[in-house]
Formats: C-alpha cells, structure tokens, sequence
C-alpha cells in the first residue's frame, strides 16, 4: 500500500513537476470528504433507525432494502425543492450563512489522522487549528439567524451563539489537558503518546476522566444536538436559526450539523480512546489496520450521540448556561491543576 | 516575485480593504463582519511569518470569540443609522491626525535601522521547529513578570467591569439548585387516599 502510494507520488511528480503537489492534496481532499459526505447520508438513517429501535419502531423501511437509500432519496428530494428567500431579508447573507456553517466543519477534516500517518495536513499546531476552526460554525449560525429577518431565527441564533461561547470555553480547557498529557498539539503524537504496552489502559481517558465526559457533553452542545438543542427548539422557537430556509440551502445546515457530529467522534477518539489504536496490542486485535479501529470508535461516539438524543429531553436554557459555566468551566480549570501536579509525580503512567 | 511576497500582497491588500469597510459600511452588521474578515486576513499575514500559534489564536479568540458576542450586541441593538452617521465630518479631522500619528509611528519603529537589521536575519525554521513551544518558554521564564502583571491587570479589569455593571434587582427570582435537587417525591407529592363511595353521586347514572 505505502510503496504504491510512493509510486503514484514519484510518477505525478515526474510528469506534472510543481503543478503536482496542489493536485495531490486536491486528490487528497476528494479521498476524505467523498466518504464523510457519504457517512453523513448514512449517519441520517442510522439515527432514525437508532432512535425507531429505541422507541419500539422500524424506522424508514421502504426505500431501498431496510431503508438503505432512504438518505439518497431525501438528498434528491432536497435538491430538488425550491429555496424561498424570505422578503427584507439580506440577500447575500442569507446565502452565505449556509456556506459558512459547513465551510469549517469541513476544514477542521485537514488535520485529523486516520491511521499512522494517514492525514492530510500534518501541523503542530493541530488542536489550535481544530478550536479555532470549530469555534468559527457559529457564524453560520448567527448570519442565518439575522439574516432571514424573522424573530425566530433571530431567537435561535442568540441561543445558539451564547451557547457555543459558553461550552467552548469548557471544551478549550479539556483540550489543554489532552496537550499537558501528551506534550504536544499535533494529532499524531497525541496518539503516539497513548501507545504503549497497556493497550486500553494507556488511553487518556483514564487520567483525563472527567475532561473526557466533559469533552463528550460539551460536544454534544457545540453541536447543538439533543438535549442541548435550544438552538433549534422546534416546540418552542418552529426551528430556530434554519426556520426560514428550504430546499438545499436548508440541507447544507444539516450537513453542517451531522459533519460537526462526527468531527467531534473523531477527535473524541483521537484525544481520550487512543484514534487509531488497538485496544489490546496482541494477536487478533492488531491484525486490523488502524483505520479500523479508528472508525470503530467514531461509531462508538456517534452511537452515544444518538442513544442521548434518544434519552435525554431537552435542557432548559438557564440549566444549560450554569452546568457551561458553573459545573464545567471550574471542573476543568481544577483538572488543569490536578493533571499538571499529578504530571510532577512517579505516579503519572501516560 | 516569490509565492510568498504574492501571498502577503494578497492578504494585506484585503486586510486594508477590510478595515477600510468596517469604518465606511452603513450596516454595523455588515461592518462586524468585515472586522471579522480583517481579523482573518491579519492571522494569514501572521501565518506567512511562522507564528502560528498567533494566527490560530487570533482566530479563536478574536473570531470565535469576542467577534460573536460583538455580532450578538451589534444584531440586538436598535440602531438609528442616520444618528449613527452624522458628526461624521466634523469628527474626520480628528481622526486623520489620530491615523497620522499612529502611521508615524509604526514607520519609526518599522523602519528604523535596529529593527531592518534583524528583521532581515530571520531565518526560515524547520519543520519540526515548535513556535509554541519557544513561545511558551519565553513566557514563563524570561518575561513572566511583565506576562502575570498583563494577567493581573485584566483580571482586575473584569472585575471592574462585573462590579460597574452588576444591579441586585429586588424583584428578580433565582434558583437554588442544591434545594431543587434535595427535593424528595414526599416533600411534594402527598398521596390521600379517598374510600370509593359505592353510590354514583347526583348527576351520574348506572
């Protein structure tokens, strides 16, 4: 694989000379989003078959055997539909906000690895490129709101924008406890410094234990999915900050939101249960390549996803600002401390 | 003229046309988003001179951050555009002798002589070279003092802030969750039983 690899880079290089290294990383970019698009299509119909199972249901069953084109026909459906641009909205806007929430949830792709190696960019600075980027799909969010000029996307892009400020801050923290483990903000050597002899014990989700529930919570808000789905609130506020979109433009937000789900699965995996990683480094487990096991945990995270939209009803607003800024916020500034003395000490095995 | 200098061109050609928007934009929104854009373009510059930890954190906090809560006040205020916008001319004087000053200064201190000499030695880094890390290394170690005294001075300033702002109105309700969660099912809920009369009361009929 890797020798193939070396061979196409070689030949490209030899015929194309500079104009080879933009079309690789172009090639590169259609080899992870072809496939995460494809996973959020697939992602849609897990939920509903998740969450039908849950409450005693079949879920979508017609289309396809078990449902299994059902995503296809909706994206047809989808495309197919017009989109109404409400009158006194701001036009221009009103068309890039879509962009705008899926732009960095895309972006944020670049320097997630998938296997040794296997990654697009490979920055030191990757968790600060990961924050940053995360922390820009609000726009998205409040443009919509704003420019649609209806009172309930405005509500729900306030919500939306007030909430993501909040969890962020808690999940910036957990984050700053991944880097004091690993001593370092590249991906890959996040990973690297969870591999060791322990298998599953050397993860950092055993030393970071509550930086991993408050990662997952607060992943859950980022994403403005159930509980924490204020944002959109459809018994409260019709749909929130999207309600005035339709058709593809409208599509374009819920890919948004379904990519963001499982960005946030993948770096769960990379920082706390060990990304690309066995759980066990003997025989039958390391015969799987690690791109396995790496989707294997994402699965895992998106099934949690689901399993609380299936739980849990929705917060109230204010429960949600004081567990943000009350119980999250001061867990991780006292596990910063705790991890940085606990680092000083014989008894730090990570 | 080397891909980098085109890049930087680029960037600051839409760095100036950004902040030249944010003043002259008629809707604070749009002017918003155009600090946004500023902001962004700032960080690319910041990226082509290797300081990455600055760009991506001027990014965080500046667009992920401060940017939004500014949208969110900007979105929710009523704004008078017309009142917003006149006075205009009479304050125009003032700032260009603001932005006089201020280009004169950064010419000084760009352009004198200690700055061009080391400027010029700056050299491309490896790969493997951690900008946040030396970063980080001078921080706490070589300008700790100046870098708590900055902490020190912004903390003191949020309180201030909170303190200025802060009103106990008499009338507002809270929660207290610790009692919310104490709360047992008998505290609330009494259960009475009533004997079942066996005649139908009056108006029911068998």
């Amino acid at each position: 694989m890797m020798e193939l690899l070396q061979a196409i880079e070689q030949m490209g290089q030899s015929l194309l000379g500079v104009a080879w290294v933009p079309v690789w990383t172009l090639v590169k970019i259609v080899a992870i989003v072809a496939p995460l698009m494809i996973g959020i299509a697939y992602l849609t119909l897990a939920e509903r078959k998740v969450i039908g199972y849950m409450q005693v249901r079949i879920g979508p069953n017609r289309v396809g055997y078990y449902g299994l084109l059902q995503p296809l026909a909706d994206g047809i459906k989808l495309m197919f539909k017009e989109i109404i641009i409400p009158t006194g909205s701001n036009r221009f806007l009103f068309v890039v906000a879509p962009v705008l929430a899926l732009m960095p949830a895309l972006a944020a792709w670049a320097v997630v690895p998938f296997a040794d190696g296997m990654v697009l960019a490979n920055v030191n600075a990757g968790l600060l490129y990961i924050l940053a980027m995360t922390s820009l799909g609000v726009y998205g969010i409040i443009i919509a709101g704003w420019a649609s000029n209806s009172k309930y996307a405005f509500l729900g892009a306030m919500r939306s924008a007030a909430q993501i400020v909040s969890y962020e801050i808690a999940m910036g923290f957990a984050l700053v406890c991944v880097l004091m483990a690993a001593q370092s903000m590249n991906l890959g050597d996040i990973v690297h410094g969870q591999q060791g002899k322990a298998g599953l014990f050397g993860w950092y989700f055993i030393p970071l234990f509550p930086m991993f529930l408050v990662y997952l919570i607060a992943g859950v808000a980022e994403t403005n999915r159930a509980p924490f789905d204020m944002a959109e609130g459809e018994s409260e506020i019709v749909a929130g900050f999207h309600v005035e979109y339709s058709g593809m433009a409208f599509a374009l937000f819920f890919l948004a939101e379904y990519a963001n789900m499982i960005l946030i699965a993948a770096l769960t995996s990379i920082m706390f249960l060990g990304g690309w990683l066995p759980p066990f480094d003997v025989a039958p487990f390391n015969w799987l390549p690690g791109l396995f096991w790496m989707l294997a945990k994402m699965s895992f995270v998106l099934f949690l996803f689901l399993w609380f939209r299936a739980t849990f009803p929705r917060y109230r607003y204010d429960q949600l600002m004081r567990l943000g800024w009350k119980v999250f916020i001061p867990l991780t500034l006292i596990w910063v401390v705790v991890v940085g003395a606990w680092m000083q000490t014989r008894f730090w095995l990570w | 003229m080397s891909f980098d200098t085109l890049v930087f061109y680029l960037l600051a050609a839409l760095t100036v046309f950004a902040a030249l928007r944010v003043i002259t934009a008629r809707n604070p929104v749009h002017a918003a988003l155009f600090l946004v854009l500023a902001f962004f373009s700032t960080a690319g510059i910041w990226m082509l001179l290797e300081a990455e930890f600055l760009a991506i954190t001027l990014v965080l906090v500046y667009v992920g951050a401060v940017m939004v809560l500014f949208l969110f006040v900007v979105m929710m205020l009523d704004i008078n555009l017309v009142q917003l916008r006149e006075g205009f001319w009479r304050w125009f004087p003032f700032g260009v002798v603001l932005a006089a000053i201020m280009v004169f200064e950064m010419v000084w201190v760009l352009g004198s002589r200690q700055t061009v000499e080391t400027g010029a030695q700056v050299a491309k880094h490896a790969a493997d070279y951690s900008n946040t890390k030396e970063l980080g290394r001078l921080i706490y170690t070589e300008y700790v003092y100046p870098f708590e005294l900055a902490a020190v001075v912004l903390l003191v300033a949020i309180v201030a802030a909170i303190a200025l702002s802060l009103r106990h109105r008499r009338d507002s309700k809270s929660q207290d969750v610790a009692k919310q969660v104490a709360v047992r099912r008998e505290d609330r809920v009494r259960i009475v039983s009533v004997p079942s009369g066996k005649k139908a009361g009056p108006g029911i009929e068998d």
